[in-house]
C-alpha cells in the first residue's frame, strides 16, 4: 500500500491551513481516482450501493470505447481507400507522423487504425488538456471538487468533431462548452445544456466551413465525400444505396465523425449503459418513437422536390449522428428531463425535432445536435408540468 | 390554408420574437423567475398581440398608408400619406387596447385579472408588441395574415418565456459565481437558448 501511504502523508499539506490548501481539489481528484473515499453518510441515507458519480461517469466513458476504436479504424480505412484510389494525403504533420509509424494499406487493420489514431488522439488530447485546465481553474477558485463528468464531456466532444478540425478550434469549442455551458452555472449537475454539444454547436456556428460540408469527413486532400445525409438530401435515397447498403451504414462503413459512424458499436456501448441503468431507457424509447412516427408520416406525405421526405426510419437510425446522440447525448441525466413521464416527452421531442430539422431544414443536413439542444431547453418546463399534474392528481384524490 | 400554417410556424419558431429578434427583453428577463407567472404573462401577450396586430393593420390600410384615405371620397385626401404617424398611432392603439382589456377583465373575469395583475399594464411597454406591429407593416401582411402573425408571434414569445422560467427555476439553487447571479446569468441563459433555437434558422417555408 505504498501509494495509500504516500497519499496519506501528503494529505495534511492540502487540508485547510496546509501549504497547498489551494490545490486541495487536485489532491482530492487524484486520491479518489485510486481509492474510494472512506467517509460514509452518517444519517438515514438513500445510498443503495457503491456506485457513485465517479463510477457512473467512468462507465459512460468506457461505453464510448467501442464507437471510438471502430471510428479510428474507419477513419483510416476511408482515407487509405481513397488514397489507394489515387488521391494523396494531406501534406501536414499528420502525414509525416503516419509515414513514420505505419504504411497506407487499406487492407491492413493496424495501418488503418493508426491512421485514425494520428488524427483522433491529438483532438482528444487537446480536448482533455484544455477542458481539464478550465475544470481545474474553476474548482480551485470556487472550491468545489474536480468532477469526473469531464471525462464524459471530453470524450463525447472529441468523438463528434470532424477528424481534421484545426486543433485551436477544438480548444475553442471545449472551452466554450465547459466554461459557458457548465461552469458558470455552478459546475456538474447544474448545466441545463449538454456541455459537449454546447461546445460543438459553438464551433459549428462560428466556423461552419470547418465543421460541415463535403470535404471535412475524410482526412485526404481533395477528397469530397458528402456525408450520407447530404447525399440523400441532394440526390435521394437511391443514390445513397448505390454507395452503400443499409448493413454498411449499420456497421459503419462510411465517412463521418469518429464517434457517429458505426451504429453497431454505439449500440454495444448503449447496451452497457442500459444494463447498468445509467442511460434511461425511457428517453431512448421516446427518441425512437418520436423519430419513427414523424419519419413515417413524412414518408406518407411525400414530396416531389425534397428527397428527404422519402427516407424511411431505419435509414434515419443509421446515418448521421442519430444513434450516437440518442445513446450518449440525449440520456445525459443532468440536462434531460428528470421525471419518468417527462423522459418520454423529452425523448419524443428530440425524435420529432431531429426528423424535422433533417427533412424540412435545408440549411442543416444533420439535426441531432440541434434537436438535443432544443429539447434540453424545454426539459425543465416538461418536468414542471409533470410535477404540477401529479400535484393536482394527488389533491383530487384527497 | 397552407400559407397561413407556414406563416404560423414561421412566426412561432423561426422568427421567434424573443430568441431570434431579442424583442421584449425587459419583461422577458424580469418576469421569468417563476413558471406560473411567466405563463400568465405569456398568455396576456398572446391575447394582446392577436388583437393589436390586426387592429393596427386596419389602421394602417384605411388611415395611414399612402392613398389610404381614398375611401372617404374626398379628392384632396386621396393622395395623403400619413405613414409618418405610424409609431405614434400603433403605440396609442396598443395602450388603449391594453387599458380596455384590463377593464373588461376586471369586470367580467376577475380571477384572470388578479392572476395577471401588474403584467397587463406592463405589456404596453413591451417592445415585442410594437415590434410585431412594425413587422406587419414592413412585410405588408393583409388582415387575415396579421391575425395569424399576431397570434404566432405571441405564442412564440410565450413559449420562450415559459422555457426560460423553467430553466431559471431549475437553476435557482445552483452555485453560480457571485457576479452572475440574477440578471447576468439570465442573459447567458437567453444567449444559450437562442443557440438552441438556431435549429430553425434556414428553414424556408
Amino acid at each position: 500500500m505504498g501509494l495509500r501511504k504516500l497519499l496519506d502523508s501528503l494529505e495534511p499539506h492540502f487540508e485547510k491551513g496546509g501549504k497547498y490548501e489551494k490545490w486541495y481539489a487536485l489532491y482530492e481528484a487524484v486520491d479518489t481516482i485510486f481509492y474510494s473515499p472512506a467517509s460514509v453518510t452518517k444519517t438515514g441515507s438513500h445510498v443503495r450501493d457503491g456506485v457513485d458519480l465517479k463510477r457512473v461517469m467512468i462507465t459512460v466513458w468506457m461505453a464510448a470505447f467501442p464507437a471510438m476504436f471502430y471510428g479510428m479504424y474507419n477513419l483510416g480505412f476511408q482515407a487509405n481507400t481513397a488514397m489507394a484510389a489515387g488521391l494523396s494525403g494531406v501534406a501536414d504533420w499528420h502525414s509525416v507522423l503516419i509515414a513514420l509509424l505505419v504504411g497506407n494499406d487499406p487492407t491492413s487493420i493496424w495501418d488503418c487504425f493508426m491512421y485514425g489514431a494520428v488524427y483522433f488522439v491529438p483532438i482528444y488530447v487537446v480536448t482533455f488538456v484544455v477542458g481539464g485546465f478550465w475544470e481545474v481553474v474553476f474548482s480551485t477558485v470556487r472550491g468545489h471538487e474536480i468532477n469526473e463528468g469531464f471525462f464524459v464531456t471530453s470524450i463525447l466532444y472529441a468523438l463528434i468533431c470532424p477528424p481534421d478540425l484545426p486543433l485551436w478550434m477544438v480548444a475553442m469549442g471545449i472551452s466554450f462548452g465547459v466554461v459557458i455551458g457548465k461552469e458558470i452555472f455552478g459546475g456538474t449537475g447544474k448545466n441545463f445544456l449538454n456541455p459537449a454539444l454546447t461546445g460543438r454547436a459553438f464551433v459549428f456556428f462560428a466556423y461552419p466551413a470547418a465543421m460541415s460540408g463535403d470535404t471535412v469527413w475524410v482526412a485526404v486532400d481533395g477528397f469530397t465525400g458528402a456525408s450520407a445525409l447530404s447525399v440523400v438530401a441532394s440526390d435521394g435515397l437511391a443514390t445513397l444505396q448505390n454507395q452503400m447498403t443499409w448493413m454498411d451504414a449499420f456497421f459503419g462503413n462510411m465517412a463521418g465523425s469518429v464517434g457517429e459512424v458505426s451504429t453497431l458499436a454505439i449500440f454495444l456501448g448503449g447496451a452497457l449503459l442500459l444494463y447498468t441503468r445509467i442511460a434511461s431507457w425511457r428517453i431512448i424509447c421516446g427518441v425512437m418513437i418520436g423519430m419513427v412516427c414523424l419519419s413515417t408520416l413524412f414518408n406518407f406525405i411525400g414530396s416531389d422536390s425534397n428527397p428527404m421526405f422519402a427516407l424511411p426510419w431505419h435509414w434515419h437510425l443509421v446515418v448521421g449522428g442519430f444513434a450516437f446522440g440518442m445513446i450518449f447525448m440525449a440520456t445525459d441525466p443532468v440536462s434531460a428531463a428528470m421525471t419518468n413521464t417527462g423522459k418520454y416527452w423529452f425523448g419524443a421531442l428530440i425524435g420529432v425535432m431531429v426528423v424535422l430539422i433533417r427533412v424540412v431544414n435545408p440549411a442543416f443536413p444533420e439535426g441531432m445536435m440541434l434537436a438535443i439542444l432544443f429539447a434540453n431547453l424545454f426539459a425543465p418546463l416538461i418536468d414542471h408540468f409533470i410535477v404540477e399534474a401529479n400535484v393536482k392528481r394527488r389533491l383530487a384524490r384527497g | 390554408m397552407e400559407h397561413y400554417l407556414s406563416l404560423l410556424v414561421r412566426s412561432v419558431f423561426i422568427e421567434n420574437m424573443a430568441l431570434s429578434f431579442f424583442l421584449g427583453m425587459c419583461t422577458f428577463l424580469a418576469i421569468s423567475k417563476k413558471v406560473s407567472a411567466a405563463i400568465g404573462l405569456g398568455i396576456a401577450v398572446v391575447v394582446v398581440l392577436t388583437i393589436t396586430v390586426p387592429v393596427n393593420n386596419l389602421l394602417f390600410t384605411y388611415l395611414l398608408t399612402e392613398g389610404a384615405l381614398a375611401w372617404t371620397g374626398i379628392e384632396a385626401l386621396s393622395t395623403v400619406d400619413l405613414s409618418f404617424l405610424g409609431l405614434l398611432s400603433y403605440i396609442g392603439v396598443i395602450a388603449a387596447i391594453v387599458q380596455i382589456m384590463e377593464m373588461v377583465l376586471d369586470k367580467y373575469v376577475p380571477t384572470l385579472y388578479n392572476t395577471l395583475g401588474v403584467f397587463l399594464p406592463l405589456i404596453t411597454v413591451n417592445c415585442a408588441i410594437l415590434g410585431a406591429a412594425l413587422f406587419m407593416v414592413e412585410r405588408s401582411y393583409n388582415f387575415s395574415e396579421s391575425v395569424v402573425y399576431g397570434f404566432g408571434a405571441g405564442l412564440g414569445w410565450a413559449i420562450a418565456i415559459a422555457a426560460l422560467a423553467g430553466i431559471r427555476e431549475k437553476l435557482k439553487y445552483s452555485d453560480m459565481p457571485e457576479g452572475l447571479r440574477g440578471l447576468g446569468g439570465a442573459f447567458m441563459i437567453v444567449g444559450l437558448m437562442s443557440l438552441g433555437f438556431m435549429s430553425f434558422g434556414g428553414i424556408d417555408l
